[in-house]
């Protein structure tokens, strides 16, 4: 802090409330609805429906027991997670080498590539989902988890890509430059040089492709059979289910990825700017 | 990495080794609500004699699914279970002709089979359940009702006097309306409505007393929720007490029924100056030529058709028998209600029953599209009634044309297609 | 290897990927929007822009993109520096805001729903304190201005995670030396954050406005839950036309329009926010 040293005490301290105050202020806006959606899933139909609304929840578990035993949750569980497994591992795979090539290359047919790879995410799935089944079912793909996780690929990559491209051009060349002169070949210097600073990108490209794929229900609802993911299998007969079943529903539907998201947020930090700071 | 490479070798494992499944796969649009999908498994098909895979969807992947399977030429599904206007949108060489199906004696309700053949020779879909939109209130609303009026046989005018006595006790606009995005208005309009105040539903949309029905139906919108445009299922907003007197398919008002018993009346719709219009709702079942196992997927149709499948279908969904079946006493106070007003709205000397929409294909929709836009354009955006009716009147022509379907009642019999007169 | 072949094997794989999943049916569909009764035609397109909802959705979904996306972008870019500055509690702070990445749009419109709604959690909260004293509908035809706000405000917490995670990662990648070579310098937070963050951020700034401003454009279910039949949009109108019309030569155009529309909106950014050629810091 630079300012004049007269009041700079003062100045700091109210800074920091505004600063601490404003922090507060947002984590609220964002929890506040997910305490609602509590409260409605451990609420007894009957209060659900009421007015005024309870602000505290009353610990009534029959909704979430209910699910509890709709028969093949936890195998519809255990697809989810496969499938987004897949999707990540598959996006980052595919997405990170492309991301790195726009981001260090000139090279022709880059723009018409980028436009490919905004197309993918600026066209309705549903309407894709028909040809899509036709093909899986002529091959085999259909009903199996992985083809599954090819179409949610195909959804992910767009974020792969661009979100290692985004930082990939944030990395100077010249780190790599210097590694190549101290007798790396391209490939190690990538490896020992710039792989590690990309680790906030994979987090973030393996935190999009994750839910995305949890939450997507279309193709799930229309590829799988056997195979249900989760989120086919409850949430597309929520919305004409009654209302206090939608929302332990939903809130069964959120919890795993905030799991996910909560075992990958540190490697959101980069270890170079911010983690070592 | 390695860890997520070996994770994806162990899933790529399973996924290619998941085994050929026997179940008969029955790819449904109705009981989707999580409770009746898993009435429908428990008590429904249990009891089926073979292994029955009940999935209940959304139209568009029930659809999707099944054009793909259609368009690849071999597929999954076993039996199908979806609404007539849905059958009515698919081509009926796709479905296996049903004729020769064996019922063992069972009795279908003539009117229907005859809309099943969806004008074919064949039997390309059987009925499998019925329904039909009624009216919901609460008690509490009873007291408001208009000096005379039977609530049993009441007047669209007495329904409007009753909705507005209550604004005017309550302060509140306690009238409820499925208006919402998935609610079924059009339904409303082409059933209840129409065949009420013009004895019709094509051939006089844009009459006279079109435009009567639409003031009307302003008027009654005048003492409705006004958040009735996010209405889809009434039994929500009666049972939270946002609306006191409701109009719905019986289904969507059944949880209202079930959780408060002592606190809701059914009733039937009311008249208009050409009857009491209703219209019922018709779920059939199917078999579509790429089915895995014929065999077994006809097995499951007689299985459905069977009294006491029927029955236990009715506790699991809300949905009447189709065929001739006396009803148990024991039935779920959801059952009773809408049972009771069905037959009352049935039996009323100036019923006046309409049939579903027959030999529109897959203009269904564009149908239905007609009639809830004429319902935003005229209510909801203020729109001249007369401009609106002959806007749309041209529309609704030109897919009458289109189709070249006849007219069916309450419309007069027609040679080709059914003018918009 | 071969520094001129090296960025085409790179990019091999993604591209025979999205040929086969998403170019192939991707052509067949188009190839519908364009068939009419004498081959091909522009039919389609006119039949679903002639539909008198076409204009009505056409202006909200631009209306409520010009509403949330600056407001989004406002929000993630002072999240992510207040992130980058905090010292205690950081991951936990990030987590919380990142959370609504994790809940689908359709879940979120069930959980904006229930605050909205006429017995909903702002009625009781508002009856608590003796603002009202009986529940008011909120939602509906006779409020398009709370309808829409209500909407925005959903979007503007359900989606605002997808920038601040891009942004975050990007923000990490700036050096802290030139921000101790600014405060060297004498200059003020705010000076720091338009001299150096802004523009270091650039190639994030840039995927994250890209992706958010096509996902805008494909809003549907959020605008279903609290919209009703008030508000529709154009996503909304391609499902009625696939699903419910059994019209899917018009999805498919109706698709198409929105595509031309996302990749125009898209290509401006692109321009306005051009990454230097190797974005050399």
């Amino acid at each position: 802090m630079t300012a004049s040293p007269i009041n700079t005490a003062q100045v700091r301290k109210s800074g920091r409330f505004l600063f601490q105050a404003s922090v507060v202020l947002l984590c609220a806006w964002v929890l506040v609805p997910i305490y609602f959606l509590l409260i409605n899933t451990l609420s007894s139909p009957e209060t659900v429906a009421s007015f005024p609304k309870p602000f505290w929840p009353e610990f009534d578990l029959g909704s979430l027991s209910f699910f509890a035993n709709f028969a093949g949750m936890l195998k519809a569980l255990k697809n989810s997670i496969i499938v987004a497994s897949l999707t990540m591992v598959m996006a980052i795979a595919f997405g990170a080498p492309a991301g790195y090539a726009l981001s260090r290359f000139d090279f022709r047919g880059k723009e018409t590539f980028r436009v490919l790879i905004l197309l993918t995410r600026a066209f309705p799935l549903p309407l894709l989902a028909l040809p899509l089944a036709v093909l899986f079912i002529r091959t085999g793909l259909d009903d199996t988890l992985f083809g599954l996780a090819l179409v949610h690929t195909t959804l992910a990559i767009p974020f792969a890509v661009l979100i290692t491209f985004s930082l990939f051009s944030g990395i100077p060349i010249e780190l790599e430059e210097a590694a190549w002169t101290l007798g790396c070949t391209r490939f190690t210097a990538f490896t020992k040089v710039v792989l590690p600073l990309i680790a906030p990108g994979i987090a973030a490209s393996a935190i999009f492709a994750f839910v995305i794929s949890w939450n997507e229900v279309f193709a799930a609802a229309v590829l799988t059979i056997e195979n249900r993911t989760l989120t086919a299998f409850l949430l597309q007969s929520l919305g004409t289910s009654p209302l206090h079943l939608k929302f332990a529903g939903g809130f069964i539907l959120v919890v795993p990825a905030l799991v996910f998201i909560f075992a990958v947020r540190k490697y959101l930090f980069a270890m170079w700017g911010i983690a070592n700071r | 990495m390695s860890f997520k490479m070996a994770l994806m070798g162990a899933t790529a494992a399973m996924a290619l080794a998941s085994t050929a499944q026997a179940d008969v796969l029955f790819w449904s649009t109705q009981a989707k609500p999580v409770e009746e999908t898993q009435a429908m498994r428990d008590q429904v098909l249990a009891g089926a004699g073979q292994k029955v895979d009940y999935q209940a969807n959304d139209g568009g992947p029930w659809l999707t699914r099944l054009q793909a399977e259609i368009e690849a030429g071999k597929g999954t599904i076993g039996v199908l279970g979806a609404l007539h206007g849905d059958f009515s949108a698919l081509k009926a060489e796709e479905l296996v002709d049903l004729s020769s199906v064996d019922l063992g004696g069972v009795k279908v309700n003539a009117t229907f089979a005859k809309l099943a053949k969806l004008g074919t020779d064949g039997q390309p879909y059987l009925p499998w359940m019925q329904a039909s939109y009624i009216m919901a209130a609460n008690k509490k609303a009873l007291a408001y009702l208009p000096a005379g009026a039977d609530i049993n046989a009441l007047s669209y005018d007495q329904l409007i006097e009753w909705t507005a006595n209550v604004e005017k006790e309550t302060g509140e606009k306690k009238f409820g309306f499925p208006a919402g995005p998935d609610g079924l208005k059009h339904r409303f309009f082409q059933g209840y409505l129409y065949p009420s105040y013009t004895n019709g539903v094509v051939r006089s949309f844009k009459s006279d007393a079109a435009v009567t029905a639409w003031e009307k139906f302003k008027e009654l919108w005048s003492h409705t929720n006004p958040g009735a445009t996010n209405y889809n299922f009434m039994q929500e907003q009666l049972l939270s007490e946002e609306v006191w007197i409701a109009f719905d398919h019986s289904s969507r008002l059944a949880n209202a029924f079930n959780e408060k018993p002592d606190e809701f009346v059914a009733f039937p719709a009311p008249a208009g100056p050409t009857g009491r219009g209703f219209m019922p709702v018709i779920a059939g079942i199917a078999i579509p030529k790429t089915a895995p196992d014929m065999e077994a997927s006809k097995a499951l149709i007689a299985y459905m058709m069977k009294p006491e499948t029927q029955i236990a279908t009715l506790r699991a969904t809300n949905f009447f028998p189709v065929i001739d079946v006396a009803l148990p006493d024991d039935l779920p106070p959801s059952v009773k209600a809408a049972g009771d007003a069905i037959a009352k709205m049935s039996g009323a000397p100036d019923a006046n029953p309409g049939l579903l929409p027959a030999g529109l294909g897959d203009q269904g929709g564009a149908f239905s599209k007609v009639y809830s836009d004429t319902f935003e354009r005229i209510v909801l955006a203020g729109q001249d009634i007369r401009t609106v009716l002959d806007d749309e009147g041209a529309i609704l022509n030109g897919i009458m044309q289109k189709t070249g379907a006849k007219c069916w009642a309450p419309d007069a019999p027609s040679e080709g297609a059914c003018p918009v007169e | 290897m071969n520094a001129r072949l090296l960025p085409y094997v790179l990019i091999l794989p993604v591209t025979v990927f999205l040929c086969v999943f998403f170019l192939y049916p991707f052509a067949l569909v188009a190839q519908q929007a364009f068939a009419g009764d004498g081959g091909f035609g522009l039919e389609n397109f006119r039949h679903v822009v002639s539909d008198w909802k076409f204009p009505i959705s056409l202006k909200n979904t631009l209306l409520l993109a010009a509403l949330v996306v600056p407001v989004q972008l406002a929000l993630s870019l002072l999240m992510a520096t207040m992130v980058t500055r905090m010292e205690k509690g950081r991951d936990l702070v990030l987590y919380i805001w990142t959370i609504p990445l994790g809940i689908s749009d359709l879940a979120a419109g069930l959980i904006w729903l229930a605050i909205f709604d006429q017995s909903g959690f702002l009625n009781s909260m508002m009856a608590g304190l003796g603002v009202i004293d009986r529940p008011v509908s909120l939602l509906n035809y006779q409020h398009p201005g709370i309808v829409l706000a209500a909407i925005a405000l959903a979007e503007i917490w359900r989606a605002t995670a997808i920038m601040l995670v891009i942004l975050v990662a990007g923000i990490g990648l700036i050096p802290k030396e030139y921000y101790e070579a600014a405060e060297v310098f004498g200059a003020s937070p705010w000076q720091r954050f338009y001299k150096i963050t802004l523009p270091l951020l650039r190639p994030s700034l840039q995927t994250a406005l890209v992706l958010r401003i096509i996902l805008a454009f494909e809003v549907f279910a959020v605008v279903a839950a609290l919209g009703g039949t008030v508000f529709p949009v154009l996503m909304g109108q391609t499902y009625e036309l696939q699903f419910a019309l059994n019209n899917s030569a018009g999805a498919a155009a109706m698709a198409l329009i929105i595509l031309g529309i996302s990749i125009g909106f898209t290509l401006l950014v692109l321009r306005v926010l051009r990454v230097p050629k190797g974005a050399r810091i």
